[in-house]
């Protein structure tokens, strides 16, 4: 005979003003296998559990319901409860009487007729639990990050520093990211590359951090603790451990191509490090443009380089490693703008964006940070620019607010005035939105020192007259139209996920959201894990950010990742898909269902009929199974049960209500 | 290639010259244009402005008569274009609405056919490669600066054709026949409709911008593809110019003027001569009214 | 009739919103119905009045006109010349980052105005129903004869008679009105317009 205890919670009054917890405790006493029931104002506190365990002694209750709020919020609590009072913790069931019910519902008399339902159900599944144990697995203490921007760096020093060795996985040539492309940051105008160079070498001299630059995540394999990855190193065709980065080959190699670094602004050579603080500082050459590789003649660079380190055969190389952790640190790109017909369709070649701009001003870019516009490099005296390009729209880009955009407009005009003493920076936009520290202040002191004319209205049509550009706009705040006649107009595009984000989201196995952006684990409560156990997330990866919001959700990330990895070995959670392999007809069906890639086939060898035959069924990885429970429903033969929501406990529920 | 055509009202008084250029040019293309018999006005921006309904039964019937012959129908009017566009789109859209305005006009339209601006014939049916082996006189030298309105590009749902906000098939064209057009920024802005006429302290102004733009772009002549801003642009020039102690001498053509010119048609036969700014004596001061070889009117 | 355009723009008094506020859920709804488009999205950024080539002349830019929407004052609204002089280019609906369109606004404002007797310019509304009216009798549209008589209704009888003797020595002014041999399918299209409750004038 079970014995079940059930325990209504009034949470206060979040339940109790539209539930009477006193006539669903006094029900409850009523059903099945219930002897004793009782409700109390916050259950979750001391006293509260005290009222459980004294029950579960007195009563000799083997098994509890629990009905209060969500068990999102207080499962974990209750469970422990359980165990204190030595019990197993999975004969505990929660009833949502609060998310699911009070907070939902106005009318009492059906609130509560509602809750007293909830209590039926868990009630009738409770008496189907059994206890479940949890299991271990080993960690391996080593991470993984990959991308190798301000964010990857920052994760990267603070798990070295705590003593794990770390991999940072970067597909350009070198690390730093937008950071080593942005020339002043905001609020303090203080040199970008100034504060990130130090970061860069600190990060390449750790003994406990590997930098893996121009190499890129091939396939991920394994669960937390214990990821299996293959990373691809591209052929730099350089050999790292000869070449010395004196830049002789860059000097004289004869092929120029236009820079991505620099964002078409400025050209680079076939064999070239992407910057010239570029760590580390070893050059690759980029196949697809070297004269060699097109034609089979000039190898001039593999001549002149006097440690003998250019490598024309070198190949891609798999390597597989194996980590206990990974953090995902992959960035941003910015949206074309290309799509705006009436800013000329990305035409107009001095309509550029706020990155190009950055290397405009930015003493080691292509004007050597002289602001000349790209048509004819004279001095533009009148810069317009235009905030949320591509963002807060609907219509052409993105709903959202790029967060970043009102800020480093603010320092692109100040610079401006600051480097032009005669010249106009006029900001068209809707909003400002400067929530940092010392944000609203920066932004005041461009309008009060630096004399940035800020006019509220989104540009309509930009178009070329002359050697000018004529911006149509309205000045909302006067009801009028307004027209300027720019030298250079500077669009604040906005921030858009890497073109690459869904694959590498779908190689390493967690969510990403409609805009490709990276999906947290709870937007408020787990902002840096995700929803796949041993991944966590960085930067702007996972939304838009500033350097502030990147640095800090990093180091975030890699307290989590210490966290992990100073175990030996953690627990599993016993929720977890089984499979009854007597009647599994080793279809996989469930192979391809399962999002989180952990059932496999396996061979069995069983004995039918006096023989010994072998066959195929269906084996759940546990550290890799998440609980979700969708090979359950998707298998055909039932062969699949849910631990702790087995069918014979949902039936039992579905039951309870209808029966 | 045989095309329902569906001249409007404006080709038969005020853009009559658009109907000639058309009719000539067509010939030499190769283009078999049948007039949709007894032709009823599209209601324009008129009805559009007063009724819904009635803004989509007008066109509709002359779009059931084309269908009954079971052809596709040129429009060189850009206002005709857009309406007759809009009654396309809205039974398509819409079975309840085309039950209403089958009922009105009295005939049945399905929208099997498709509606097309005979810009769109000329760059898409005819081709610009067979354009350019036609032409014999090529406009070298000439600056147009291409003008298409708002009603052949907007709203782009509904019209479907070029881009809204750069649209280029008039300047695909003026290459073709060795034309040069400008770059401007005012390709797609508004001619005022009936305001220069209606409301002329505002309608003249919206054409001053447009002049001013051309004029700043270098152009010596503005080329459209719709009666109703030709109108505009050509009847009110001196006015606005007078107005502004200016003058602008900028002579606007039909695209299908300058390409009858550059098939080697007589510009009489094209109606050139029909402008107020004196089109016959710029074409001619170009150099481009010197006779050539193969001429087409005698074919 | 515009006599001055600097004068447009008159002094408002202080506006009570409480009452508009409680107007303004059943007006967006009815707009979002009628004229297919739902003020409540625009977030009065100003693209459209930056782009309209007739905000230079309007009492209310389009983007206030869909503000005064918002904000529950639609007679204001139907009230405004704003309505009439838009030409209908349809710009601004083409650029709204909030895919608002103002055209379609302006259209239905129009005709309610029309019906409510709220007629701001009475120029436009006069040449709308000429036009009709031609199209009802006779099919086609005479444009010269709709011009000369609309300037005639209008008071400005010499205003572009100076155009006439051009156009008719050019052949562009046919002296007789363009017709159809057979009008009547047009003149039933308009009846039945009629009887389907669309005024069809
Ligand atoms: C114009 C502009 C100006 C700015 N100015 C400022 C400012 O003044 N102050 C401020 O606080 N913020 C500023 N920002 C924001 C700042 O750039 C970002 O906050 C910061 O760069 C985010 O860092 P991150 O490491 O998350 O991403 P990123 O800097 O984008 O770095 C990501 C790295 O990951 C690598 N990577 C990407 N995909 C892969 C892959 N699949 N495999 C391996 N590696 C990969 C990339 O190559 C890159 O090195 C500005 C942004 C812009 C656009
Ligand atoms: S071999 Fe290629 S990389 Fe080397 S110098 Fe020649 S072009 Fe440059
Ligand atoms: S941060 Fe500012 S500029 Fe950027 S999208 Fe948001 S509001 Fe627009
Ligand atoms: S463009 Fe759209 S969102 Fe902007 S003010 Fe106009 S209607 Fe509103
Ligand atoms: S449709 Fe009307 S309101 Fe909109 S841009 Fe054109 S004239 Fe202005």
């Amino acid at each position: 005979m079970k014995r079940v205890g059930v325990f209504i919670c009034h949470c206060g009054t979040n339940i109790a003003h539209t539930v009477d917890c006193e006539k669903v405790a006094k029900t409850a006493a009523e059903f099945p296998h219930v002897v004793f029931s009782t409700d109390y104002k916050y259950m979750c506190s001391e006293p509260g559990q005290m009222v459980i365990k004294n029950a579960i002694k007195e009563h000799k209750l083997d098994r509890i319901v629990v009905a209060s709020c969500s068990p999102r919020m207080h499962e974990p609590t209750f469970r422990k409860c359980m165990e204190s009072a030595g019990l197993n913790p999975y004969l505990m069931e929660m009833a949502n009487i609060r998310e699911h019910c009070s907070w939902v519902h106005p009318d009492k008399e059906k609130g509560t007729e509602k809750a007293i339902d909830l209590v039926k159900m868990a009630v009738a599944k409770v008496v189907k639990n059994t206890p479940l144990t949890r299991s271990s697995i080993p960690i391996h203490k080593r991470a993984l990050v990959i991308g190798g921007g301000i964010a990857g760096i920052q994760a990267a020093l603070d798990i070295a520093d705590a003593g794990y060795v770390v991999d940072i996985v970067e597909k350009e040539p070198s690390i730093g990211g937008r950071m080593a492309q942005v020339d002043k940051t905001f609020p303090t105008l203080d040199c970008s590359a100034c504060i990130l160079t130090p970061k860069m070498v600190d990060a390449a001299q750790h003994p406990n951090i590997n930098l893996v630059t121009y190499s890129e995540i091939e396939k991920v394999e394994g669960y937390v603790g214990n990821f299996e990855v293959t990373i691809r190193h591209k052929a730099r065709s350089v050999d790292v451990s000869k070449c010395t980065g004196c830049g002789t080959c860059w000097e004289k190699c004869p092929t120029k191509v236009a820079s991505e670094f620099e964002l078409g602004l400025g050209t680079r050579k076939a064999i070239y490090t992407p910057f010239p603080q570029a760590v580390p500082n070893k050059p690759v050459i980029d196949r697809d443009n070297c004269r060699y590789f097109k034609t089979g003649k000039c190898m001039v660079c593999q001549k002149l380089c006097p440690t003998g380190a250019v490598d024309y055969t070198q190949e891609d190389q798999l390597e597989t490693i194996r980590y206990g952790a990974i953090v995902v640190a992959t960035g941003f790109d910015l949206f074309d703008h290309s799509v705006y017909g009436e800013y000329g369709y990305g035409k107009y070649p001095d309509v550029i964006t706020g990155l190009q701009f950055e290397r405009l001003i930015n003493a080691s870019g292509p004007t050597a940070g002289k602001i000349k516009r790209p048509s004819d490099h004279k001095e533009p005296k009148t810069i317009v620019f235009i905030k949320c390009v591509g963002s807060r729209d609907e219509a052409k880009g993105k709903p959202y607010c790029s967060k970043t955009c009102c800020m480093y407009t603010a320092k692109h005009a100040t610079l401006v005035k600051e480097k032009i003493k005669d010249s106009q920076a006029i900001v068209f936009y809707m909003d400002v939105r400067t929530p940092g520290k010392n944000y609203e202040e920066f932004y005041q002191r461009a309008v009060d020192e630096y004399g940035v004319q800020y006019v509220r209205g989104r540009v309509s049509k930009i178009y070329q007259k002359g050697d000018k550009l004529i911006v149509k706009g309205e000045d909302t705040l006067l009801g009028k139209q307004v027209e300027v006649e720019a030298d250079m107009v500077v669009l604040a595009t906005a921030m858009v996920a890497r073109s690459d984000a869904g694959d590498l989201a779908r190689k390493v196995g967690f969510s990403y959201d409609q805009h490709d952006f990276f999906t947290e684990a709870h937007p408020k409560l787990r902002p840096v894990e995700t929803h796949t156990a041993g991944v966590y997330l960085a930067g702007a990866c996972q939304g838009p950010k500033d350097i502030p919001d990147s640095v800090s959700q990093a180091s975030a990330a890699a307290a989590k990742v210490c966290g992990l990895l100073s175990k030996n070995e953690m627990a599993t959670e016993p929720i977890i898909s089984a499979v009854n392999e007597s009647i599994c007809s080793g279809c996989g069906l469930c192979i391809s269902i399962c999002p989180y890639k952990a059932i496999d086939l396996k061979t069995i060898t069983e004995r039918v009929h006096g023989k010994m035959l072998e066959r195929q069924v269906a084996a759940v990885n546990s550290g890799l199974c998440q609980g979700c429970g969708a090979c359950t429903v998707a298998c055909r033969s039932s062969a699949l049960n849910l631990r702790g929501f087995t069918n014979e406990q949902i039936l039992a529920e579905v039951d309870a209500l209808c029966l | 290639m045989k095309l329902a055509y569906y001249p409007g009202c404006s080709l038969s008084t005020t853009g009559i010259e658009y109907n000639m250029s058309t009719l000539a040019v067509a010939r030499t293309l190769g283009l078999d244009l049948w007039e949709i018999p007894e032709w009823n006005c599209c209601g324009a921006s008129s009805a559009h402005l007063t009724n819904h309904l009635l803004a989509l039964a007008l066109p509709a019937r002359n779009l059931a008569i084309a269908e009954e012959a079971g052809l596709d129908v040129a429009v060189p009017c850009a206002a005709c274009f857009a309406r007759f566009k809009a009654t396309e789109a809205a039974v398509k859209d819409s079975a309840e609405t085309r039950a209403t305005i089958e009922e009105v006009i009295g005939r049945k339209y399905e929208a099997k056919y498709t509606v097309k601006s005979l810009l769109d014939v000329f760059v898409n049916t005819v081709g610009l490669s067979q354009i350019k082996t036609l032409v014999n006189r090529p406009l070298e030298g000439l600056k147009v600066a291409p003008y298409y309105g708002c009603l052949l590009v907007r709203p782009h749902k509904i019209t479907q054709f070029d881009d809204p906000e750069d649209p280029v098939t008039i300047d695909q064209i003026m290459s073709a026949i060795g034309a040069e057009p400008v770059y401007w920024g005012y390709k797609t802005e508004c001619c005022g409709a009936a305001h220069p006429t209606v409301v002329p302290e505002v309608g003249l102004k919206m054409l001053k911008s447009i002049y001013q733009g051309a004029r700043d772009a270098g152009a010596d002549c503005i080329v459209t593809a719709c009666p109703l801003c030709l109108t505009n642009l050509d009847m009110r020039q001196k006015e606005v110019g007078e107005q502004n102690n200016t003058q602008y001498n900028l002579p606007v053509f039909y695209f299908t003027e300058l390409v009858g010119l550059a098939l080697g048609h007589d510009p009489h036969t094209l109606g050139i001569d029909k402008h107020f700014v004196d089109a016959l004596a710029f074409l001619k001061n170009k150099g481009f009214l010197n006779p050539v070889q193969n001429r087409r009117d005698s074919e | 009739m515009l006599k001055n355009l600097e004068e447009v723009r008159v002094f408002m008094e202080r506006i009570n919103l409480t009452p508009g506020l409680a107007q303004a859920k059943p007006i967006r709804d009815s707009l979002k119905e009628h004229c297919g488009t739902d003020v409540g999205r625009c977030y009065q950024c100003g693209k459209c009045t930056a782009g309209c080539p007739v905000a230079f002349a309007m009492d209310y830019t389009p983007r206030e006109i869909v503000r005064l929407l918002q904000l529950g004052l639609k007679e204001e609204a139907l009230k405004s010349k704003t309505i009439w002089l838009c030409a209908t280019c349809d710009t601004c609906s083409t650029r709204c980052p909030r895919e608002v369109e103002p055209a379609k606004l302006m259209e239905g404002l129009r005709q309610e105005a029309k019906a409510k007797g709220l007629v701001a310019d009475k120029r436009l509304d006069l040449f709308n129903d000429l036009f009709l009216q031609l199209v009802e009798k006779y099919g086609r549209v005479h444009e010269m004869g709709l011009i000369l008589k609309f300037n005639l209704l209008s008071a400005q009888p010499l205003k572009d008679a100076g155009h006439g003797p051009g156009m008719f020595l050019k052949g562009k002014i046919n002296p007789l009105p363009h017709t159809i041999k057979d009008n009547g399918e047009v003149k039933q299209i308009f009846a039945r317009v009629r009887a389907l409750g669309g005024e069809g004038k």
